[in-house]
């Protein structure tokens, strides 16, 4: 039987954990414990619904709904002083919750203090694009939707920024495998040569620690050399192993002229 | 018009006349100005670019989609491959970021070792960054006189690490290496050669020189809202009067013990930007000559004790057998961290690079966001190319210092 591979998350796993294996999770502490992040939780929470916040790692982590995203920016820019939009992406939950957590890193300058907003947003769905407010966010937003899919509303070029513009699938997804598609596999084949020339040429090997024991173009085995290119589906004989000969000097010159002029 | 088919496909650089008597060009991705693969198309009306429009991706690697597939320490030399030109920067911030995840410190002498190498990084970036942006400019002998010091630095780093370029001299946990012998009295030479060769060659060749002046003030003139708002960080927002450093503002690893300065430039323009780089080397060779003074004061221990996540020394694991099960495990399995999301930011010599990783407890990454600050240096140059004239453009381009290597990952 074959091996079951999940299909939501082709991603890398480990291929053995222990069956008693508690997984610790990072300390958190209440907002209130800091005095500048319970302000401006408190600036956020009395104008949008708040879902969540706590403070990780030095840093206030609120939750929010998807709609509300422009707004919260808003306050956190114009009332609590985050001057700075750090970044802004996605991770993939689709797998696990059915849906993508959007953040958004942001800095205080002024009090040196850092915060995320993060919100949970459906496949489908598109954010409101904060490029009014944060102008970092045009290249951000962009990657997001190149590496995810997710588009933001109201994006001045909403395009794809990183990968072509032909492209299909986003790579970001844990759908999507590491060496690529299908599509990933034929993408410079067609773009190059046409797509009348993929039966000539073959997909793209995209894995580069492929090996494949027929291809006796780009691989030959030690003691079973063929000639290149050759067919040995049928098997492969066995060649001698040529060493290269060392030739070594004699010294003892038998007919007494010196090894040196000998060569001469 | 052209009339593009398979068998005349378009030739972007044929279609210059537009209706409007503008003209369209390509300034990369193969012109030697612009710092590896961008591609910046422009907009222009006679010499003036009314349009600017930098097409990245041409060394798009999916390092974010590799760290989701590598173990922790196995994705650590990939991010070699971010910022090349100063990799060790890179390196630290990946493994502060895990450190803070899994709640380790690294013990005082590799503090010491990683802090004198990120500035040594710092000045071989500066460096560099000098060397081609004057190259850019025009001033070729620049070049070799900064490339010479900048042998020097990748020198040392070689006889520490062994590696030039792609150092990987730093490990989740502290350092892999002490320093060899001799190594500190080099390094107190190249600080001292620095130092020297700042004020009397560089300076002495740029800083009053009547050419670079011209072509460099009042070029590329940021305003700090500006840069605020399009997420500069760095040199980029320190020349356009912000002081903030986050040595300085959010202090990690040796940085609140060390005596240093800040420079910020508040003429927000290119010059301006190249004396706030000169002026950080000269920081920078100040904090390396404290931290020479710190090292000889530190216990002989490089790596943290935290046998879950980190292997033991290499004399523990051939000795001891628990060591050595411990060990096998990191190697085959790798650490898992608690779970959790991070995102740690540093100085590296760019900018603000920080680090956000969400870790489900698996031995590999959920998700790694690079945040990478030339990525949104780059971003910039969409408004601030527009109503430059084409000359200035490869100043802005260079005084912007971006690398193609984090811009893309």
């Amino acid at each position: 039987m074959r091996k079951y591979v999940p299909k939501d998350n082709v991603q890398a796993k480990s291929y053995y954990t222990d069956r008693y294996h508690v997984v610790p999770t990072v300390p958190t502490q209440g907002v209130e414990s800091d005095e500048l992040f319970t302000k401006q939780l408190e600036a956020i929470s009395s104008q949008i619904e708040v879902k969540s916040a706590k403070i990780m790692l030095g840093q206030m982590i609120v939750e929010i709904n998807h709609e509300d995203n422009y707004k919260a920016i808003e306050i956190l820019k114009n009332e609590c002083g985050y001057a700075m939009l750090s970044e802004m992406s996605a991770v993939d939950y689709l797998a696990k919750d059915g849906n993508f957590e959007v953040f958004y890193q942001m800095l205080n300058l002024t009090e040196s203090k850092r915060m995320r907003l993060v919100m949970r947003i459906e496949p489908g769905l598109a954010v409101e694009s904060v490029v009014p407010l944060y102008k970092s966010a045009n290249f951000a937003e962009r990657e997001m939707f190149d590496m995810f899919g997710i588009v933001s509303n109201n994006h001045p070029f909403m395009k794809r920024i990183l990968m072509p513009d032909d492209w299909e699938g986003h790579p970001l997804l844990k759908t999507y495998p590491l060496q690529g598609d299908e599509f990933a596999s034929w993408y410079e084949v067609d773009k190059i040569f046409g797509k009348d020339a993929r039966e000539a040429i073959g997909p793209e090997i995209r894995d580069q620690a492929q090996i494949d024991r027929y291809d006796t173009k780009r691989f030959s085995r030690v003691g079973y050399e063929v000639p290149f290119g050759a067919d040995i589906s049928a098997g492969e004989t066995k060649t001698p192993i040529e060493y290269s000969k060392t030739f070594l000097v004699d010294y003892q010159a038998a007919d007494g002229v010196e090894p040196a002029e000998h060569r001469k | 018009m052209q009339q593009p088919n398979k068998l005349s496909p378009f030739f972007e650089n044929l279609n210059f006349e537009r209706d409007d008597n503008t003209m369209v060009i390509n300034f990369g991705p193969q012109h030697p100005s612009a710092h590896g693969q961008l591609r910046l198309v422009l907009e222009l009306d006679g010499e003036q670019v009314v349009k600017a429009y930098p097409d990245i991706g041409y060394l798009h690697r999916g390092i974010e989609k590799m760290a989701e597939n590598m173990t922790y320490n196995e994705f650590l030399p990939t991010t070699d491959r971010l910022d090349y030109i100063a990799s060790t920067a890179n390196n630290y911030g990946y493994a502060l970021a895990v450190e803070k995840l899994l709640g380790i410190e690294a013990p005082r002498r590799a503090k010491v070792i990683r802090t004198m190498l990120l500035e040594l990084n710092r000045i071989i970036s500066h460096l560099f960054f000098v060397a081609t942006h004057a190259l850019d400019v025009g001033a070729m002998s620049v070049f070799l006189y900064a490339f010479r010091e900048r042998e020097f630095a990748m020198d040392l780093m070689e006889d520490y690490c062994g590696a030039r370029l792609t150092h990987s001299s730093v490990r989740i946990g502290g350092v892999p290496l002490d320093i060899p012998a001799g190594w500190m009295a080099q390094m107190r030479r190249f600080c001292d050669t620095v130092d020297y060769e700042l004020e009397h060659t560089y300076n002495a060749l740029l800083q009053e020189n009547r050419i670079w002046k011209m072509r460099l003030e009042d070029v590329g003139v940021i305003s700090a809202e500006n840069a605020l708002s399009w997420g500069c960080t760095g040199p980029m927002l320190r020349g356009s009067g912000v002081q903030y450093d986050i040595r300085k503002e959010e202090p990690y690893e040796l940085y609140a013990e060390l005596d240093f300065d800040i420079p910020i430039s508040d003429t927000n323009d290119s010059y301006g930007r190249y004396r706030l780089y000169m002026q950080e080397m000269k920081e920078s060779t100040k904090m390396i000559k404290q931290l020479i003074l710190m090292y000889d004061e530190t216990e002989p221990q490089l790596m943290a004790h935290a046998p879950q996540y980190i292997s033991a020394p290499k004399e523990e694991i051939m000795t001891q057998n628990y060591a050595l099960m411990q060990h096998f495990v990191l190697v085959t399995q790798g650490m898992r961290p608690p779970k959790g999301e991070v995102y740690v930011a540093t100085e590296s010599p760019k900018g603000e690079l920080g680090f956000y990783i969400k870790s489900e407890g698996e031995p590999y990454a959920y998700r790694l966001k690079c945040r990478a600050p030339s990525f949104f240096h780059t971003g910039l140059l969409q408004e601030i190319l527009v109503g430059t004239y084409i000359a200035d453009v490869v100043t802005i381009i260079g005084t912007t210092n971006i690398v193609f290597g984090e811009v893309d990952r």
